[in-house]
């Protein structure tokens, strides 16, 4: 019983936060849709903490290959996300 | 005790990647906002360093480094118009990066025996599967858009087969049956590799044959994979912020997706799945066109504008292909210190990815206040005395709204045809995506300065100038 209540919360949360992202994702206007995409992208990357896990816990020589390819690649997409981000960002910013 | 602070490290880090993107909503606010996303990821890594489970930090770091390292260098080097590329590499590397986490996670369970039993082992079991699905096919999906946009490969290269769509359909059915396999005989590993193995297949399947001018609506759809990938690897590992992070990024991507496909007044099925069939019926490039083209010079067209009051440029595609933009921006202000006022008209799918034209004009120093969206600007062509088409077709052509057989009918356009005169700058009268002749070039008021972009836009500051 305990796992089906787990599980349960869980679906609550995933439904609940795609309703907050909906929302929010609505007020973004069109012209920042670019900066939303790679921004979105980057902290996407969050998966970097399971790979993290994967690669320090060392179970297996397998898992800590697949955890360290795993960070790289969420590591690519978090740094060069946002910092591509800003970067389109700041072009916005200079003539406000 | 450990764990409760690292849970409210993950909660933290969840309110800033919310706050992060409801900065979004106004251009002030935007780089804040970045900064603080940044700021949740940065808390949520360091707070997962203090996991029990973690033993060793050497190839942590290793790992850590790498990939900072690559970040850096491909957010520094990327050019403004590869912005798209650039976007779905980023999409691809967080579906692999979730499949590998799911694979990791499976085996460790195995190994750990912590796969526990009835719905938590269904739980662990079906989203490992989806993981390694969805991530498998962002994975894929996104190389090949990246190499297409990059043109890397041409559409024409591409062959095409009868049957393609049926293809799909099996190759996701296998994943099912994989999936059936795993979710019954957890310790079958092998399935899981199956499982990625056919959805790269897959991913690679579904997006080659999707045309340029879809790019915008396949981006938005991959982005949202790779957020539902994450949410799946949340739903592994049981943690709350991958999940929610993984649905805020999930929505956007949908949201995305279902604006582009209105702009085209296309389904999504009809994008990815349907077969873009050229108009057969419908008048001809020669029937259109034959005796009505007005092409005219530079000089000319500088008389024109040298009058104008009120001047909307329409960029397009050709204006990012040729770098354009900064060229653009000299005739912007050349126009304006001449007493124009001057706009900018944006179609929603301009470009190859959602707000595409706005970093390229915003890249050029054009303040986003003079950028205008279509709903919003498509009433004033009427009192504009110079409409300025650069590098665009389809997403101007008058037939959308006024014949109901051709390919792109019902399709919101630009009311460009509605100003006065009208300049198309344009290398020549080939057809845009959608196949089919602009009667907008053979309009009355149209003159064609036949021209890349970017010669194009600066001989008309140069015969301005001495106009």
């Amino acid at each position: 019983m305990e796992s089906v209540n787990l599980l349960i919360g869980t679906l609550t949360i995933f439904v609940l936060a795609m309703f907050v992202g909906a929302e929010i994702i609505n007020k973004v206007p069109p012209t920042l849709h670019t900066p939303l995409m790679s921004g979105s992208n980057a902290i996407s990357g969050i998966t970097i903490v399971g790979s993290l896990i994967s690669a320090g816990s060392k179970i297996t020589l397998l898992t800590t290959i697949l955890g360290l390819l795993a960070i790289i690649f969420a590591m690519i997409n978090v740094v060069g996300g946002f910092m591509v981000t800003h970067r389109m960002l700041e072009m916005f910013q200079r003539k406000a | 005790m450990k764990v409760v602070l690292i849970n409210l490290a993950y909660l933290s880090a969840s309110i800033l990647f919310i706050y992060g993107l409801k900065g979004l909503a106004h251009p002030r606010t935007a780089v804040r906002a970045n900064q603080m996303g940044a700021l949740g990821m940065l808390l949520a890594i360091v707070a997962t360093l203090f996991d029990k489970n973690i033993l060793s930090f050497e190839i942590i770091l290793l790992g850590l480094v790498i990939g900072s390292a690559i970040g850096v260098f491909l957010a520094l080097k990327v050019k403004m118009t590869e912005m798209p590329q650039m976007v779905a590499l980023l999409n691809g590397f967080g579906g692999a990066a979730s499949t590998l986490v799911g694979g990791a996670a499976l085996i460790e369970a195995l190994k750990m025996n912590t796969l526990g039993t009835g719905i938590a082992q269904t739980q662990f079991t079906v989203s490992t599967a989806a993981s390694g699905l969805i991530g498998a096919v962002t994975f894929w999906g996104s190389l090949v858009a990246y190499a297409k946009l990059q043109e890397l490969v041409k559409d024409k290269d591409i062959p095409r087969f009868a049957g393609q769509q049926i293809f799909n359909a099996v190759l996701f059915g296998l994943v099912l049956i994989l999936s059936a396999w795993l979710v019954a005989v957890p310790s079958a590993t092998l399935a899981y590799w199956l499982i990625v193995l056919v959805a790269s297949v897959l991913g690679v399947s579904l997006v080659i044959n999707i045309g340029g001018a879809d790019m915008p609506v396949v981006i938005a759809l991959l982005n949202s994979y790779s957020g539902l990938a994450a949410c799946a690897t949340g739903f592994v590992l049981n943690n709350y912020s991958l999940v929610i992070t993984g649905s805020l990024v999930g929505a956007s991507g949908i949201i995305l997706s279902d604006i582009m496909c209105k702009a085209m007044n296309r389904s999504l099925i009809n994008v990815l799945f349907g077969v873009w069939v050229p108009a057969e019926s419908g008048p001809s490039g020669e029937q259109v066109y034959a005796g009505r083209i007005k092409s005219s010079s530079a000089e000319e067209i500088a008389m024109l504008l040298d009058g104008a009051s009120r001047v909307i440029i329409v960029p397009g595609y050709g204006m990012a292909v040729a770098q354009a933009q900064h060229a653009v921006r000299d005739l912007v202000q050349l126009l304006e210190t001449k007493g124009a006022n001057v706009e900018f008209a944006i179609h929603p799918v301009a470009g190859r990815m959602p707000g595409h034209m706005n970093v390229l004009l915003a890249e050029a120093n054009i303040p986003y206040e003079k950028v205008k969206e279509m709903d919003e600007i498509n009433p004033s062509f009427a009192q504009t005395d110079v409409a300025i088409v650069i590098g665009a077709n389809d997403v101007v052509n008058p037939v959308a709204q006024t014949d109901p057989k051709s390919p792109i009918a019902g399709m919101p356009v630009l009311d460009v045809i509605s100003a006065k005169s009208v300049v198309v700058i344009k290398r020549s009268l080939s057809p845009g995506f959608a196949g089919i002749p602009n009667p907008l070039f053979a309009a009355d008021n149209t003159v064609m300065f036949f021209a890349d972009a970017k010669k194009g836009v600066l001989e008309l500051v140069s015969a301005l100038k001495e106009a």
